[in-house]
Parts: structure tokens; sequence; C-alpha cells
């Protein structure tokens, strides 16, 4: 297998076995790192750390935070903490989905429609045009709201408004390399269009895209929790960061506010440490920017 | 004895909004198994879209627009896209001029190899490597350089591997076009002689394509010169030094420079090269020949052979 020219793990490995940055956007990156890395494993071990059911009544109705309820109880007197735990799974996991879904379907349809080229590049680059073209958000909620709830629901939503970011990318690379001449000289030796494409092509387009993952990804979250704030997340019980913010802001006029306060503070946590992660990442990829 | 490639009446044409490009205009010649031919010409003559014409890979707009192309017998024009991509590589391969630019910069030199040899041979992948490793060997590359990536090769190394994956599935025709024209001149005479050993050692026939015809004739049996998408002379090498017909083909050679002339003697030849897309009527050379007359004017010359072997397109000698 060929080894990507910057591998983002390659280089977090490297950075931190060292652990001495020399400049801000290494501390950048390490700090995003660390703070989507600890979501994660909060997301993954919520079920040992949560100390309540996060859809249960466990405590009076809008407890404030005390030694019990360490983030006190919301409207429902469920315990805030262990709904921020179990929300690390929502928001990890639409994010990763939808990340994933636009990626894939963007990376490959911009591969094919650059290689192909014609009508179905002349399609395919305007569609994604279009899509491009709309206010992220307000496209998001049509398609939520055309899907109905749940985790897939949402991230399909989400993951169609990124999906020409990767597009345009991807297909404007592949027209260029298309016509550079290590391709040709492929097709001299007699290269079949898929290797040309898959071993050729897409090794040198794709070491372009991580940085744009990372920013996307942080940007997903926020649409996430808007989605979730309009009622077009989840359904109901379950635990979710945008949800409990817009339950929370009920009280918020009653100077009640930790029910609001903390999921929201998790959402800035969360789209902080992926944009932290992808402008270090991408400052430091930048050869322009000097060593 | 049976020719390996025969071109006949070849059209190349690029479609573009100004009009049709007559790049390669009724290109006839043939070349024998083994044997190299040099085709020379200045910018924009034609060679490399004759070159690239060949392996049938002429980039959009362009297209061939008539003629025909045999190879060992077999009518190119009949294969589908598939077949020919069985053909490039295992019988004909072309070398290209850029080596900076023409290996994928993220695939390691070796696999650059055994994926060409496991594309068109049934070979384990071992047998593949084993394979590659001695072809870099004997184009002089070492075998620990195998796992390198090309931006950790010089340029004269990477011509090197260029020409290892043209050969390497031992084509019977090798189309370099300009491979030498970005290195200094002792890579150059190195890539040369290495080409000359492998020509030896792997009968193959050559097609090399360049501007500079002192370097061509170093190796090529025969020398064809093309002006403006026309062959207008074409003869055995010797035969040609000694004794070329053609005015274009004089004025050619005496704008070599020589370091026995004294400066004044460096002539030129006057005028720039013809608009491809309204070619002149009669003789495409002759608003640049001092030799021109009437006829030139008016009627194209034909390829004609006027002693054995040696073709010259040019009303002087008919």
């Amino acid at each position: 297998m060929i080894a990507p020219k910057y591998s983002v793990s390659r280089l977090i490995a490297s950075k931190l076995k060292g652990l001495s940055p020399t400049r801000g956007a290494e501390y950048f990156a390490i700090i995003g790192f660390l703070i989507i890395s600890s979501i994660i494993l909060m997301a993954i071990l919520a079920p040992l750390i949560a100390p309540y059911n996060p859809i249960k009544k466990t405590g009076e109705l809008l407890e404030s935070p005390n030694h019990k309820f360490i983030l006190g109880t919301d409207g429902l007197g469920r315990d805030i903490l262990s709904r921020i735990i179990y929300g690390a799974r929502i928001a990890i996991c639409v994010t990763f989905l939808a990340i994933s879904f636009s990626l894939s379907c963007g990376v490959l349809l911009g591969l094919l429609s650059g290689y192909i080229g014609g009508k179905l590049d002349s399609i395919l680059a305007l569609v994604m045009d279009a899509v491009y073209s709309f206010p992220g958000l307000i496209l998001a909620i049509v398609l939520a709201a055309m899907l109905g709830p749940g985790i897939v629901n949402t991230a399909i939503a989400i993951a169609v408004i990124y999906t020409p970011t990767y597009f345009r990318i991807v297909r404007g690379l592949v027209l260029s390399l298309k016509e550079s001449l290590f391709v040709e000289a492929a097709r001299a030796i007699g290269a079949k269009d898929r290797t040309i494409l898959f071993r050729y092509i897409s090794p040198n387009v794709l070491s372009s895209v991580p940085i744009v993952l990372s920013l996307n990804a942080a940007d997903a979250v926020l649409t996430l929790a808007a989605l979730s704030f309009l009622g077009l997340g989840l359904p109901a019980p379950t635990p979710d960061w945008g949800f409990d913010l817009k339950a929370g802001h009920a009280y918020l006029a009653s100077r009640i506010w930790w029910p609001s306060t903390f999921p929201g503070l998790m959402i800035v946590l969360l789209t902080l440490g992926f944009s932290l992660f992808g402008e270090g990442i991408s400052e430091m990829l930048n050869p322009e920017l000097g060593r | 004895m049976k020719n390996l490639l025969e071109v006949k009446n070849l059209k190349v044409y690029y479609y573009i909004r100004e009009g049709v490009v007559k790049a390669v205009d009724q290109v006839s010649f043939s070349i024998k198994k083994g044997e190299t031919v040099g085709l020379v010409g200045e910018s924009g003559s034609g060679k490399s879209t004759l070159g690239l014409s060949i392996l049938k890979l002429v980039p959009s707009p362009g297209r061939i627009a008539g003629g025909e192309l045999f190879f060992d017998g077999k009518d190119l024009a009949k294969l589908d896209n598939k077949q020919m991509r069985k053909l490039r590589g295992r019988w004909i391969s072309m070398v290209f001029q850029d080596p900076m630019t023409s290996l994928n910069p993220l695939m390691r030199v070796g696999d650059h190899l055994t994926e060409t040899i496991k594309a068109h041979e049934k070979v384990t992948h071992k047998q593949a490597e084993e394979k590659a490793l001695s072809l870099l060997d004997n184009v002089g590359i070492s075998p620990e350089r195998f796992r390198d990536y090309p931006h950790q090769f010089s340029g004269g190394m990477r011509q090197r591997v260029g020409i290892a994956l043209a050969i390497v599935l031992n084509p019977n025709l090798v189309i370099a076009d300009e491979f030498t024209s970005s290195l200094d001149v002792i890579v150059q005479s190195q890539i040369l002689n290495l080409m000359k050993k492998l020509k030896k050692s792997h009968n193959m026939g050559m097609i090399l394509i360049s501007h500079d015809i002192s370097l061509v004739s170093e190796i090529a049996d025969r020398i064809a010169l093309m002006y403006a998408g026309q062959i207008f002379e074409f003869a055995e090498t010797n035969a040609f030094f000694e004794e070329h017909l053609h005015p274009y083909s004089e004025g050619l050679l005496s704008s070599v420079p020589n370091i026995k002339l004294s400066n004044q003697n460096l002539s030129y030849i006057p005028g720039m090269p013809p608009d491809l897309i309204h070619p002149l009527k009669g003789c495409r050379f002759y608003p640049r020949c001092s030799y021109a007359t009437k006829i030139c004017r008016e009627k194209e010359p034909p390829l004609a052979e006027i002693k054995t072997g040696h073709l010259v397109k040019c009303f002087r000698y008919n």
C-alpha cells in the first residue's frame, strides 16, 4: 500500500511522542485532539461513568447543582451530568456518520466526475453547485423535516450539505491530475482506467482531504445542535445536547441556568475541539507559513 | 523483412475553436523490426502528435482523422480500447519527455514496475519483483533504491526508471519523445548509451522523437525530418548526413552550432513555421525556401524516392 504523503495519524503520533511543540499551531492541534478524544472516550465509557440513568427521573425537578447532582437536574428531574455524558454519544455518532457519508459520497463522485468527464461531469457539477448554493442550515432543516427523526436520518441531512465541499476539491484536483504526465505515462504502458483512477490519481488527491474533514466536523456539530434545538433531531427522551439546550432555554427567564448552560458548553467545547484540530493541522501542513 | 510498423497517409487533426489544426498530414513511413528511426523536426512540426497517435493516445480535441496504422500486420484502427490497452506497454510503449513528472509521486519506484508487470502478465508478486529488480539493475539503478519514492531520485535516474518502465514488458517498439531534452549533456550521453545497449539486447524497434538532430543521429538507423506535419526527407542516417537533399534539411543542419565555425557562419532559416490551420496550397516550406520557384507555390511536391531508401519531398529532384 502507498502511505499517503501527509497522514494525520502519523503526524499526531510524531507530535505526541516528542510533545515539544515549537509553534502555536501545534498546540492548537494537540489541544483540539485532546478535547475530541476525551469526548469520544466519554461517549464510549458513558454507561460506566454516568452516575444515573439519563432518561429516568432520579431527583426533584430543577434541582440546582449540588453534591448529589453535580450539574443539577432538568425540568423532568433527570440528572444533567448523565444526560451530557450520554449526549456525547449522539453528538459523536451523528457527526462521524455525517462526515463519513459526505466524505465517501463527495470523494467518490468527485473522482468519477472528474475522471470520466463529459455529460456525467456536467450534471454532477451542476447538482453539487446547486446544493452548495443553498444556505447549509436551511437545506439541512428541510431534509431533516422530510426524512424524520433518527440518528441515520439526521446524519444524512447533515451529510448532504457537506458533500459538495469534498466533491469540488476532489474533482478539481482530478481534472488537473488527469492531464499530468504520469497519468499519460501510465496509460502509455497499458494501465487500466481503474488502476489509473485508484492507484495514480486518488492517492494524490486524498492528501488534501483530512484538513477539510476536521473543519467540516466542527460545522457538523453545530448543525446537529441547531437541528435538535429546532426539534428536528432525535426523538424526545434521547439525551441530546441541542435538544436539552432548547428544553432548558425555557427556564432561563426564571434564573434557572443549569439545564441549558451545560449542554450549550458541551456543544461549544466539541466544536472548538474540531476547529482547533483542523486549523492546527492545516497550518502545520501549509508550507507557505514556514516551519 | 516484415515491417514492424507501417503508417499510411496518417492524418491527425486537432479540432479547436479557431479551426482544424492539421498537426500530422498525410504521413507515411514504415519501421522494420529492431530498427531505430529518428523523428526530427522543430517545435510544432507534429512529431510528438505522430508519436502519440501510434499508441492512439492523441489528447482531445485531437483525433486521428484518416490514414492507416499497421503494427505487426494488425490494423490498429480495428482494435477497441481494451485491445489497445493490452497492446500498450506489451507491444508498443513510450518514454516521456519530462522525467520529473512522468512518475507517480506517491508510488514507490519499484511498484511502478511490479504493477505494470502484474497488470499484463500472470505472475506472482515475488516473480514480478525479481523481474523489476533485474531490470532496474539493467538500467543502472541499484536494488536498494527499489522502495524509494520518485522524489528521492535525480532527473537522470528518473529517466532511467522511465526507460525501464517502457521496456519492462519487452515491447517490440518503443517511442521515446524528447527523452533526453530535460537532462544535461553528460546524463544525456549516459542515457543514450543505455538506449543503445538496450536496443541491442532487446532487439527493439525505436522511434526517437527529438529536435536535436545530432543527438538522434548517434543512435538512429534512419532519420525522418518533419516539417509542418509532413515528412520532408527520409533517409539512412549516414546518407542523410552525407547528402541532405531537401532545402529545409540543409538549412537545419547549417544552423546547428559548431565549435569550428566562427560566429558569422552560424546561419538560421528565416521566417516562421507555417500556420497549420490554413496550410499553404503548395509546398509548405516555400516562403522560407531560397530555391522556391513558381511551381512550389502552386503544387504540393510528392515524397519521392530519389535514391534507394532516400525520400525527399521537393520539386528540385523531380
